[in-house]
């Protein structure tokens, strides 16, 4: 249950978790928009190498952002099959019954596969280097401007800090519960789909009565103190853009207008490559 | 017969940031029909060490066997692991927390079910465990978990694991959040069981006037390794290694510490009863029998436990 990547802060005190978390938020914004106008490899290869040299600045293993993959490799391959299957364009490569692979598939899926896996290592990228509570805090700052509108932005930053600060708590009970089942002999992890749910059952109710008395428990302690979401409400940490967090958006700038670049000034790198081999060669 | 654990070692979370050393090189024997107190502070590694006595956690290095069964690294075997769970009986701290079906009898049922009993053979286990903890088994069967008190829940936890007849009983922090009073009841459930159930026991304390109680043998943990491990009556040698590890010194022993330094000595004392004993000893002129100190031995819990010493203890 530990395993579960969720908040997965990986703490190394680099320059990139001192960063300003909404300056964060929102690089993480741009680079998620940025990945959809990658037009060539060239281009793929540029958001590769900006993701890994920020991980390496990071000081975080290469290894821990390839597993943040590992996850969603089932997905990753059932939608580039999808893709070799299903798109139809340029060179037919195998035809056989009522299956076409052409080679436009091919590229369209690996295409595809290259943009699903950058996307998750750079959210990623993002939890390992911010702590939930860091997020949290950012996300109630940049959504302030909502407060004119009438949103209770500060209610739903509280929501969420607390069901954030939750979450540790419940995988440690869910932790602790399971083991006490299974040292009544109950076997969590085998057996079919129904009955792997029913053998959750003696996990999850326990559970369940156990986040209803926190969450009684938390409510009780509040009132106590007299809190309330009141727009006079001080901060300890004042989050701070500095000169690090105008340096960091300057270098996501470049990098954002470099792969705008490829896309709508030269149409892909890739063309002007596969020219220039094809003009060595002959 | 016995448990026999060699060399054992544990890291949680190993080859990340947050590893963290919680065993380091445990050599411990542990004798079938032991009573068995182990003492420590917060991450001293002994709700690590239990939880290897389950199963609960899988062996990195070093072996344990318990009884029969052997535990080696990087073994799986499903059968070995049923059979330390019908074994080794665990109850967690808080054990009230994995209640979960709809009537206690259920509940209890959940364990002897689980190791494949026959209904008959796990009816008769259930009423068995329910009385054996001490609760009216006509009365509770049929009646919900949730809507029991704390104590009557723990029973009911208890009775949970019992009923699983195991022959080691662990027991973590068994009296943690309770009153004084419930305190005292579930001490005299632990030894009551080990009498009629389960004729080995360890229990995991931070209590050591707790501990002195009824434990016959004492094993500290300090820092993943086995600070000491001696029995009971020799505990009283070993107060200024105690203090220096963060521990409390039984409040007897400090009493009699005190004592001594005026010069008052009543020899080898480690619990409450000792002392009233050795007292009585010293300066009774009616000759009381065993009986009467028996008695006046007892009177002592009356008072609520904390307030009859805390006073007389104060700093060691």
């Amino acid at each position: 249950m530990r395993d579960v990547s969720f908040g997965q802060y990986y703490p190394t005190g680099s320059v990139i978790h001192r960063l300003d978390p909404r300056a964060k938020i929102i690089f993480m914004l741009i680079y998620m928009v940025i990945i959809f106008f990658v037009a060539s490899y060239c281009g793929y290869a540029l958001v590769a190498l900006f993701l890994f040299t920020v991980t390496a600045v990071a000081k975080i293993p290469i290894k821990t952002l390839f597993k943040s993959v590992k996850a969603i490799l089932v997905l990753m391959i059932f939608t580039a099959v999808i893709n070799i299957f299903f798109y139809h364009e340029g060179k037919v490569l195998v035809d056989w019954w009522i299956i076409e692979i052409t080679l436009g598939g091919i590229d369209f899926a690996i295409k595809m596969a290259l943009r699903i896996s950058l996307l998750v290592m750079g959210t990623s990228l993002l939890s390992f280097t911010t702590t939930p509570v860091e997020l949290t805090d950012a996300i109630e700052s940049l959504l302030h401007p909502l407060t004119y509108i009438k949103v209770p932005v500060h209610d739903i930053a509280l929501i969420m800090s607390i069901a954030l600060r939750f979450i540790p708590g419940l995988m440690d009970e869910t932790d602790k519960i399971m083991m006490a089942q299974k040292a009544r002999g109950a076997e969590i992890d085998t057996g079919g789909l129904v009955k792997k749910i029913k053998a959750m059952l003696p996990v999850l109710i326990p559970l369940f009565v156990s986040a209803i008395r926190r969450a009684d428990e938390l409510a009780d302690a509040l009132d106590a103190r007299c809190y309330n979401a009141s727009k006079h409400r001080t901060k300890m940490k004042v989050l701070k853009f500095g000169v690090k967090d105008a340096v960091a958006t300057l270098i996501v700038l470049v990098f954002a207008t470099l792969i705008l670049l490829d896309k709508y000034l030269l149409g892909g790198l890739d063309g002007y490559i596969v020219e220039f081999v094809k003009g060595l060669a002959g | 017969m016995r448990i026999e654990v060699k060399d054992l070692a544990f890291t949680y979370s190993p080859g990340t940031p947050f590893a963290k050393r919680a065993l380091d090189g445990i050599d411990l024997s542990i004798e079938e029909g032991d009573f068995v107190g182990i003492l420590g502070h917060t991450g001293s590694g002994k709700s690590t060490f239990i939880l290897h006595l389950n199963g609960l956690i899988k062996l990195q290095s070093g072996s344990i066997d318990v009884f029969d069964i052997k535990l080696v690294p990087d073994k799986k075997n499903k059968q070995d692991l049923r059979k330390l769970r019908g074994t080794v009986g665990m109850v967690f701290q808080y054990p009230e927390y994995q209640l979960f079906e709809d009537t206690v009898e259920k509940d209890v049922a959940f364990g002897p079910k689980n190791l494949g009993l026959s209904q008959e053979k796990v009816d008769r286990r259930v009423e068995r465990a329910i009385r054996l903890v001490g609760l009216d088994f006509e009365d509770i069967r049929g009646r919900a978990p949730f809507e029991l008190s704390g104590g009557q829940k723990r029973r009911v936890a208890i009775a949970g694991i019992i009923a699983m007849q195991p022959r080691v009983l662990v027991l973590d922090e068994p009296t943690a959040g309770l009153d004084p009073y419930g305190k005292e009841q579930i001490l005299e459930l632990i030894t009551r069981l080990k009498k009629e159930c389960s004729p080995t026991v360890i229990v995991i304390s931070h209590d050591v006037d707790e501990i002195t109680r009824f434990a016959s043998r004492i094993v500290v943990f300090n820092d993943g390794k086995v600070a000491f491990d001696l029995p009971m009556n020799e505990l009283f040698r070993r107060s200024e290694e105690l203090a220096a590890m963060g521990l409390e010194i039984p409040r007897a022993v400090r009493i009699a510490d005190k004592l001594r330094a005026r010069g008052i000595d009543l020899g080898d004392v480690v619990n409450a009863d000792d002392l009233v004993r050795a007292i009585v000893r010293k300066f009774d002129k009616n000759n009381m029998d065993e009986t009467d100190i028996a008695k006046l031995s007892a009177a002592q819990f009356d008072f609520g436990s904390d307030e009859a010493f805390g006073g007389a203890g104060g700093e060691a």
